[in-house]
């Protein structure tokens, strides 16, 4: 394995070290298509500059015509983008958001599962590249709110139309943000955490 | 307004698509891969010593205070599965501590999602 000399690693800033208390962690998944602004979202709202992780998925040859009986594989890496915000001394929140590959992030074992939810990313001047993770997500009964960027130069439509564009059911939360704004990006946060708050049963 | 139009997708229970094909690579069996999220927060319950590997004494160097293991992968460029099996090696030993991630259950935890948005308010 080609790996640096632990001398040489770069750890977290030390204003970005957690305090020892920080022991529970939650986890929220940007998606939208390519060039949306996911990566913009989580660098605006996160307490470090955003990092990136990757994992390398292998497929194993099917069905290849020229390779009768030749075992082939192809390996894709994935990579993601994400961001942090301490909520407080014991509870973190993760975000994650990356560029392209979308198909294969729901494959990560456990990343959307493990989420507390998701936010879908839209530019109403190409709406159709999100339409493959919204339904990903309604498959997988994974919660989620629709922000709409607002470029500037992105015609603007009632969300009424976007909502029957996107054929996303009454209460799914829609709402504008500015991907660039730290609390454009909160916001859409919170609006994410009351709707699942409202899907709460409330304990008897 | 005009253009593409979406249609609604059902929950399906028995998910089955051509890209389940595609398999994380890495020799843990799904036993160890799930105990290790993302989000896994990790603690170093021994200082480095020149004993150690390189990659283990560069993990507990930055465990020193608590990170994810997403965090770990990103500081030291390498794959989320070559760092799940190195940390579950450090977990068998001792050296490091995990805490596993609050995740979304079936009946969301009122409590938690309040706990998200006061911390949410004050930034």
């Amino acid at each position: 394995m080609d790996f640096r000399s632990s001398d040489t690693i770069t750890g977290p800033r030390s204003e970005d070290v957690l305090p020892t208390t920080a022991t529970a962690a939650v986890k929220v998944v940007i998606v939208g298509g390519f060039g949306v602004g996911k990566t913009t979202m989580v660098g605006s709202v996160s307490e470090i500059r955003p990092l990136t992780t990757e994992e390398t998925m292998t497929q194993a040859g099917v069905g290849v015509d020229d390779n009768a009986g030749v075992e082939t594989k192809t390996a894709t890496t994935v990579a993601m983008d994400f961001g942090r915000i301490s909520l407080s001394e014991e509870l973190i929140l993760y975000l994650f958001g990356t560029p392209g590959q979308e198909r294969f992030w729901f494959l990560w074992n456990g990343l959307f599962e493990g989420a507390l939810g998701a936010v879908v990313l839209i530019d109403t001047r190409r709406l159709e590249v999100s339409f493959d993770v919204i339904g990903r997500l309604e498959e997988r009964g994974v919660p989620f709110v629709v922000a709409v960027n607002t470029f500037p130069d992105a015609p603007h439509h009632p969300v009424e139309a976007l909502r029957r564009a996107l054929d996303l059911p009454d209460e799914v939360p829609m709402i504008d943000c500015d991907a660039r704004l730290r609390a454009s990006s909160r916001d859409v946060l919170m609006t994410l955490m009351r709707y699942l708050h409202s899907l709460a049963v409330p304990l008897a | 307004m005009s253009g593409p139009r979406r249609e609604r997708r059902k929950a399906d229970p028995d998910l089955h698509d051509p890209e389940r094909l595609y398999v994380i690579t890495g020799d843990l069996d799904d036993s160890e891969r799930s105990a290790l999220d993302l989000v896994t927060m990790v603690v170093a319950q021994a200082e480095p010593s020149p004993t150690f590997q390189p990659e283990q004494a560069a993990i507990l160097r930055l465990c020193q205070a608590p990170l994810s293991v997403a965090e770990i992968s990103a500081y030291l460029s390498l794959p989320f599965s070559v760092v799940t099996s190195l940390l579950s090696d450090l977990l068998a030993t001792e050296l490091i501590e995990s805490r596993a991630p609050i995740v979304r259950a079936t009946l969301p935890d009122r409590s938690l999602l309040e706990a998200v948005m006061h911390g949410l308010q004050k930034l």
